[in-house]
């Protein structure tokens, strides 16, 4: 019982997590590592900055 | 056997519930009505819409396919095209499309009693701006994630796709003018939202400089942080407000905190997005999803009653909030909620680039919508739970039931909604502000109705905290909408620009950014100016100039969808986009027409501006009115070649669409169909379903 319920309050905090954008630097290392293994990975600082740049120069919130 | 059987039972109850609800709603009259028949009615109607229509649509309308790969899996990059969850998907759809839209629309729509606003919420949702949203979301997928204007240039033609980029940019300029409008309204002469809406600024930055330089990424750390400080905030705001030195310099009429908006507007966008954009974003994303979900808790946890009845008089056109009968006004000031133009921009570029399969679409596209409706509704019952002489008293302008206490109180209660001095002063008390009255713009009433129902469900002790934190929570997210809006107006205007010279065009050369961003802002910046110093209250002007707008471009994306439709030979179906179209043609056509050409001033542009002139020649104004009238006058001519300029673009696509469609079934030629060919996905069941 008590395994079951951290395991659901895990999969929550991962929805969380995924939903935030706080495990984006985690997923983007992932996705480079299988796509361009051969390429250095940006720092964890350059990848924010990069990702913020492209989040906001379109349409990203309503009225 | 057994299962079609029993599932045949359930959906016929929930049909009965849903139509028992309804019937109780529309028929109710001179009771008090609870508001947990308003929950039960939308959630029923949702629930058959969307197991059944939204269904229907996908599999017999659209042919969805999940066999086939999706632009987020041919096209991954890790970057924009990435295949999500569909959970995931769904919540950053959501956040994207819901905005202070659907929380303003109602509240001022309540002025003609619940019931049409509440049955537009709900069948205009469903059968229209769901069925917008999600076959949007559809052709965009089909089309590499592709924006509304670039389908439309590409299926329909260059008339199409610069309607919509025009129609995008003006409806920008007036929907920011209006919702600083409502900030400013907001906090007006009240040193406790002034300065806990400023204190949003120097958090977020603090937010930002946490996200970027100290952790750089770790969003939800940043996010906490910042959420704590917003609460002190709102806290702190009580506590300046008792401090004789330091209320006064929060202390300010409207003019004052417009140009405070105005030169905030332009500071934000042109500084760095992760200072004050990027982390005002995840602030307000968290308010707004934790704050929706508390009301609607709330709401079923305290069951309140209804107060508003279900008709006024004023559907006759002569309420105090907006001028304008029912039809087609009602339809007109919500837009979001029921159908909104400005979701098609999202369905069609932002969302598809994160769909891992096309079997998503109906919950995204369709479910986003139906949440967001949902929202609609709550704040359609938080409008109506205040006592309707109250609510009167806090929305209509000094214009329209008298500037002192007295004079608003007696008008209002000679429509048949008694309401006291002695009440309205001991409300502002318990909110901790000086005054309520004509405090238009539709946030502190609805900040009102948010506490009263927050404070019977959790402590009534702490009215004026909850008032406050329903303050700051509208203010934090219509000032995101604010400075994302102007940015996204700087692109468009640099994008426009770079072809006449090409340096203006590159968005990261400092001049350029600040002289478009100049414009945008003075664009926006001189109608809410105008809107602060209209003593009618610009609310009246421009949420009907806003609701218009937003409808035309919802007839755009239909335009664009019932194109596809004819020329895919699917003609027989086209009438799911159609209908819709038609409608939206009709409402906004009437309400342009009498817009123009209204005697009542209060509802025709021209005859406003007539009326003022004649009043100015006359000499009957007093002396602080003369001098803004010739700015008022040419502002209502502005807004007539405004509303006339919109119906004239509507109407122009709309021929468009209906010219492609005439060739195609005559066998003519018409721009291909931009579908991109079938691959078949390689993504694993299990992966997708994880």
């Amino acid at each position: 019982m008590a395994k079951r319920l951290t395991g659901a309050l895990h999969i929550l905090w991962q929805a969380i997590r995924r939903l935030s954008g706080d495990d984006g630097y985690e997923r983007y290392l992932t996705h480079h590592a299988a796509a361009h293994p051969d390429a250095p990975a940006l720092s964890r600082h350059a990848w924010f900055a990069l990702q913020q740049q492209q989040k906001w120069s379109g349409i990203k919130r309503c009225c | 056997m057994k299962t079609n059987f029993v599932s045949l039972l359930i959906w016929l109850g929930i049909t009965l519930l849903g139509a028992a609800a309804i019937g109780g709603i529309a028929l109710n009259r001179g009771e008090q009505i609870n508001a947990l028949w308003f929950i039960t009615a939308a959630l029923c109607v949702y629930a058959i819409a969307y197991r059944f229509y939204a269904a229907w649509i996908a599999a017999t309308v659209l042919s969805i396919d999940a066999t086939r790969a999706t632009p987020a899996e041919r096209l991954a990059n890790g970057r924009d095209f990435i295949p999500t969850n569909r959970w995931i998907v769904f919540g950053h759809h959501f956040a994207a499309i819901a905005g202070p839209g659907p929380l303003i629309g109602p509240t001022l729509a309540a002025q003609f009693g619940y019931l049409p606003g509440t049955l537009w919420i709900l069948f205009g949702a469903v059968l229209g701006g769901c069925v917008q949203d999600m076959v949007t979301l559809f052709f965009s997928t089909r089309r590499n994630g592709r924006s509304l204007g670039q389908m439309a240039r590409d299926e329909l033609g260059s008339i199409g796709g610069i309607a919509a980029l025009v129609a995008t940019f003006l409806i920008m300029i007036i929907l920011i003018a209006v919702l600083g409008l409502v900030v400013v309204n907001a906090m007006k002469h009240s040193p406790w939202a002034t300065s806990t809406v400023a204190a949003t600024i120097p958090i977020a930055m603090l937010v930002g400089l946490y996200m970027y330089k100290l952790r750089p990424g770790r969003v939800l750390e940043g996010s906490a942080l910042g959420i704590i400080l917003l609460l002190l905030a709102v806290a702190g705001g009580g506590w300046i407000d008792q401090q004789a030195g330091l209320r006064e310099l929060f202390d300010h009429p409207g003019l004052p905190l417009a140009y405070a908006i105005i030169g905030y507007g332009f500071a934000a966008a042109v500084l760095p997005v992760w200072l004050l954009l990027a982390p005002r974003d995840y602030l307000s994303t968290f308010m707004k999803l934790g704050t929706v979900i508390l009301l609607a808790l709330a709401i079923v946890w305290l069951r309140p009653e209804i107060k508003m009845p279900a008709l006024t008089q004023f559907v006759d056109g002569s309420g105090p909030i907006f001028g304008g009968a029912l039809f087609p006004f009602v339809f007109i000031t919500i837009a979001c909620g029921a159908i909104s133009g400005f979701h098609s921009l999202i369905a069609s570029g932002t969302t598809p680039k994160l769909l891992a399969n096309e079997r998503d679409i109906p919950m995204i596209g369709y479910g986003g919508m139906v949440l967001e409706s949902f929202v609609a509704i709550m704040a359609m019952i938080a409008a109506t739970v205040l006592d309707p002489g109250v609510y009167f008293a806090i929305n209509s302008p000094a214009g329209v039931v008298g500037a002192t206490a007295a004079e608003a109180v007696a008008t209002i209660s000679a429509w048949g909604f008694p309401v006291s001095v002695e009440q309205m002063n001991l409300l502002a008390r318990q909110m901790g502000e000086t005054s309520l009255f004509a405090r238009t713009g539709g946030a502190p009433s609805l900040a009102v109705g948010m506490a009263s129902i927050f404070g019977s469900a959790f402590g009534q002790g702490m009215l004026a905290m909850w008032y406050h934190f329903a303050i700051m929570f509208e203010a934090l997210f219509i000032l995101t909408t604010l400075d994302a809006g102007t940015r996204v107006g700087r692109f468009m205007l640099q994008d426009l620009l770079g072809n006449i010279w090409q340096p203006l065009g590159r968005t990261s050369w400092y001049p350029s950014v600040l002289f478009t961003s100049a414009i945008v802002v003075a664009a926006w910046g001189y109608f809410l100016y105008i809107g602060v110093i209209d003593p009618n209250g610009g609310v009246n002007i421009l949420w009907p100039l806003f609701g218009i707008s937003n409808q035309i471009l919802a007839a755009i994306a239909l335009c664009v969808a019932t194109g596809i439709l004819v020329k895919s030979g699917k003609l027989r179906y086209a009438w799911i986009t159609a209908l819709p179209l038609a409608w939206l043609v009709i409402i906004t056509s009437t309400a342009t027409w009498q817009k123009l050409t209204s005697d009542d001033p209060r509802i025709g542009f021209l005859a406003a501006a007539n009326s003022l002139s004649d009043k100015l020649a006359a000499g009957i104004l007093p002396p602080d009115k003369a001098a803004v009238a010739p700015q008022l006058i040419f502002n209502q001519q502005l807004d007539a070649a405004l509303v006339l300029f919109f119906a004239v673009l509507l109407w122009l696509i709309v021929i468009d669409m209906l010219r492609v469609c005439t060739r195609h079934l005559r066998g003519r030629l018409v721009p291909p169909l931009s579908e991109v060919p079938h691959y078949p996905t390689q993504l694993e069941e299990a992966w997708q379903r994880d």
